[in-house]
Formats: structure tokens, C-alpha cells, sequence
């Protein structure tokens, strides 16, 4: 293995001030499409930000401090709403737009998505 | 259970109660407006005992150093025995120096601080009559004015603006607390656009941080909107009108839902906006305010492209839970 490729996808795309670029349009995106804004009306938008930068942190291989468990916990109460795989696949698209318009090379979009995908479990509680 | 001392007497809370309900509900009186943790009037120290994380949220790191905490905010675990002091040493004493109105229903309050009281231009303050009655006020004034200025909406059956309204005179003694809020221009990327919006007496602190903004050299436009629901609602229009004019990057827009005319525009703040600034990528941005307006309008400016983090707000929360009820839901405490 080359050592680029044992650093975390968040280190190489430039660490907590890429995340901080990153939300933002990320976050963005998330708010504007219709099939999954409902999910994110909470009103704190500080708090909603910081969410979003933990999850992004989080599927970058960054330092993070989610766990199976708190995504299980954290998702619940939307899965009662409805949360399926429909808004999985949303959310999953809007972040490789997001990576893709920050100028993240594809094989390193492609690990993020890999990783967000082995999420789809814990986040849908199945 | 847990016991709260105050004055040397020990009162006992309910569960998941508040300092500040506990003490209200025994006869106590603290100052309090908000009830919500923002306008710190309901400042506490504690002498012994420890304060939920939650009860110092927001406090600057100097106050939570001497012991001081927000008693709205503070829910103490069960079976804590926590020991408060009032706040009153952090109170400035003030004099009401004149009383204006500026439109049917928006009084200017001026008063000087008899102590130095340090504040930035668009932070906002508790204003404590002699009785302990507070409201938190947005500021006006710049800091080097030396004068304490404030708008005060008259809210009808409002305890403190009925008082100011009728009642108080210049000369009479108040103190003031404070200074709170996040909304304040900072110095630095003179040449970044920077977009104001607000409505009613949300003109307060915007009126502050342009003017500041301009003080330190901005050279980049400068947008204020100021909406109100109709012509009557919108006040200091020929001073803003003689700072657009000496200052040719200062564009101020005010506008109404009715009753619009040449100089007014008609319609909702946000359209006004879109229509003026389509694009406000890059921007620095302050919303001040009624609630709603105020989330509403962050969303809708984040979503154009506003970063969050250069997006500040500060919304009037209303006095305390019962005003809500009985007044309309546009009545802000500042
Ligand atoms: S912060 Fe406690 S009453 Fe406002």
C-alpha cells in the first residue's frame, strides 16, 4: 500500500477545514431537496450544522465519535417517521455531489460512499 | 429533592424545576425576562453546591469563573443543595436621561451608565427598574457615544414599556446588565458585502452595527432592509436616508407589507431582498428581530448561499411564557 493510501480520506482531502467548507454545501443541498428536508426542520441550524460536519467527519475516516449503537439511537425517531431507503440513497447522492464539486478525486469519493454505505444498516435500524 | 438557599433561608424545588420558577413560586424575586437562557437578567452566583453545564451556556468565561449561572436555565440534579447570591454587584446604576417617541409605538430610550459599561455596537442589555422588574433591550448607540440608547416597543399591558411609556421620567434611577448577544460587526474583510434585515424595532442593534461598520472604514456595499407592516411602522427613516447619502455604499431599503409608496417598498422582506441581492455568496449577514422572521429569513439566506458561519442572528424571544400568551405573538421582549 502507498502511504496515500493509508491516510484517512479526511486527512487527504485536507482535514477539519475541508469539513467546515464541506457542510455547508452539503447541508445546503440536504435543506433544498424536497424528498428529505422534512427530516432536517429542526430550527437550531448551529446544531444541525454540527450534525452534518460530524457525519461528514464520520464517512471521511476522520476522527469521530459515532458508534453502531448512536446511530441506531439517533435515527429512530425518524425511521417511526418514515425513513426509508429512498432518502438513504438522497442523502448518500447529495454527498457525492458535494465531494465531487470540493474537487475530491473519484477513488476517494468512491471510499467515502463505501463507508457511508456500510452505515445504511444502523442509520434505516434494520 | 433539590434545595436551593437564598438569604440565608433553604427552599425546596420540585422536580425537573427551575432555580428561577422554584424561587419565583416561594415568593423570591428574581429578575428575570426570557425565561429561555438568552437575556441574562436572571444572572446568579453560587456560592456552594453545582451548577448543571446547562445553567452557564452562553455566559462569558469570566462570569462561569466566579461562579455565576443562569437560574432559567438551571435544573438542578436531584438531591443537590446549591447555595445563590443575586447578581446585583454586575449591575451598573443608570439614569433615564430622555424618553422619544420615534413612531406611534416605539419609544426611544436614552440613559447614561453612572459606571463604565462596556458593550459593542448591536449587543443587547437587561434593563432592571428599581423593583427588580427586567427586560433585555437590543443597544443603538455606539460605545463611544457614552449615551445608552434603546428602542422600546410599547406593548399593549407590557409591564416595563407601560412603565416607561407613562410613568418614568428623565432622571429617574435604573440599572442596567449586561452586555449579551453575538450580533456585532467585527472588523476585518472590509471590502466583504454585508446584508442587514430586520423588522419593528429589530432596527436597534442593526442601526448600531452599521453605523459601527461604517466608523471602522467598510468599504464594501453595505444592504439594510426594514420592514414593518405598514408606513407607521418604520421609524429613523430620514437619518438612515442622510447616511445613505454621505455614505454612497449604504443602501437602505425599508419596506412594508401595506401601504407602500415612491420611497417604500411593498411586499415581504425576503422578496425584497432576493429581488436586491440575488446572490449573496460571500456575504457577512445579521437578522435581528421577531422569531419567526428571523428563521425563516437565516434559512432562506443560507440556502442562497450564505455561509453559516458568517449568518448572525438574534431573535427577540418574548418577556416570559405568560406575555406570549396574552399579547400577539410578535412581541419581543427587546
Ligand atoms: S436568561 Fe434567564 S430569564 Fe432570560
Amino acid at each position: 500500500m502507498t502511504e496515500a493510501a493509508m491516510k484517512s480520506v479526511y486527512e487527504q482531502i485536507g482535514g477539519e477545514p475541508a469539513m467546515a467548507a464541506a457542510v455547508d454545501v452539503f447541508y445546503r443541498k440536504v435543506l433544498s431537496d424536497d424528498r428529505i428536508s422534512h427530516f432536517f426542520e429542526d430550527v437550531d441550524m448551529e446544531r444541525q450544522a454540527a450534525k452534518q460536519k460530524a457525519f461528514l467527519t464520520m464517512v471521511t475516516g476522520g476522527p469521530s465519535r459515532y458508534s453502531g449503537r448512536d446511530m441506531r439511537a439517533g435515527h429512530a425517531h425518524l425511521v417511526a417517521q418514515g425513513l426509508n431507503d429512498m432518502h438513504f440513497d438522497a442523502v448518500a447522492g447529495h454527498l457525492k455531489e458535494t465531494l465531487e464539486e470540493l474537487g475530491v478525486p473519484a477513488p476517494l469519493v468512491a471510499r467515502v460512499l463505501t463507508i457511508a454505505e456500510s452505515a445504511r444498516a444502523d442509520v434505516l435500524n434494520r | 429533592m433539590a434545595k436551593v438557599k437564598h438569604e440565608s433561608q433553604w427552599y425546596p424545588l420540585e422536580a425537573g424545576e427551575s432555580v428561577l420558577d422554584g424561587l419565583l413560586r416561594q415568593g423570591v424575586s428574581v429578575p428575570n425576562s426570557c425565561r429561555a437562557g438568552a437575556c441574562q437578567s436572571c444572572l446568579m452566583k453560587a456560592v456552594r453546591g453545582t451548577v448543571p453545564e446547562a445553567a452557564r451556556v452562553g455566559l462569558k468565561d469570566t462570569l462561569v469563573a466566579q461562579g455565576y449561572f443562569l437560574a432559567c436555565t438551571c435544573r438542578p440534579t436531584e438531591g443537590a443543595e446549591l447555595e445563590v447570591a443575586g447578581a446585583e454587584d454586575l449591575r451598573v446604576p443608570a439614569r433615564i436621561t430622555s424618553l422619544t417617541m420615534l413612531s406611534s409605538d416605539v419609544l426611544r430610550v436614552r440613559l447614561h451608565a453612572d459606571a463604565p459599561f462596556e458593550y459593542r455596537a448591536g449587543q443587547y442589555l437587561s434593563l432592571v427598574r428599581g423593583d427588580g422588574l427586567a427586560r433585555s433591550y437590543s443597544l443603538a448607540s455606539l460605545p463611544h457615544e457614552g449615551v445608552l440608547e434603546l428602542h422600546v416597543r410599547l406593548i399593549p399591558g407590557g409591564e416595563m414599556s407601560g412603565w416607561l411609556a407613562t410613568e418614568a421620567r428623565p432622571g429617574d434611577a435604573v440599572h442596567v446588565q449586561g452586555p449579551a448577544g453575538n450580533c456585532f460587526y467585527v472588523p476585518g474583510r472590509p471590502e466583504q458585502p454585508l446584508l442587514l434585515a430586520g423588522a419593528g424595532t429589530g432596527l436597534a442593534p442593526l442601526y448600531g452595527i452599521v453605523r459601527d461598520a461604517l466608523g471602522a472604514g467598510h468599504t464594501g456595499p453595505i444592504w439594510l432592509f426594514h420592514g414593518a407592516r405598514t408606513p407607521a411602522g418604520l421609524y429613523l427613516r430620514d437619518a438612515l436616508r442622510e447616511l445613505a447619502e454621505r455614505h454612497p455604499h449604504f443602501h437602505y431599503r425599508p419596506s412594508v407589507l401595506t401601504g407602500g409608496s415612491r420611497d417604500v417598498a411593498e411586499g415581504a422582506l425576503d422578496v425584497l431582498i432576493r429581488a436586491e441581492c440575488p446572490k449573496p455568496v460571500g456575504y457577512r449577514a445579521w437578522l435581528c428581530g421577531d422569531p419567526q422572521l428571523v428563521l425563516s429569513l437565516r434559512k432562506k439566506l443560507f440556502l442562497s448561499g450564505l455561509s453559516l458561519k458568517d449568518l448572525h442572528a438574534d431573535s427577540f424571544l418574548p418577556s416570559a411564557p405568560q406575555v406570549e400568551t396574552t399579547a400577539s405573538s410578535a412581541s419581543g421582549a427587546r
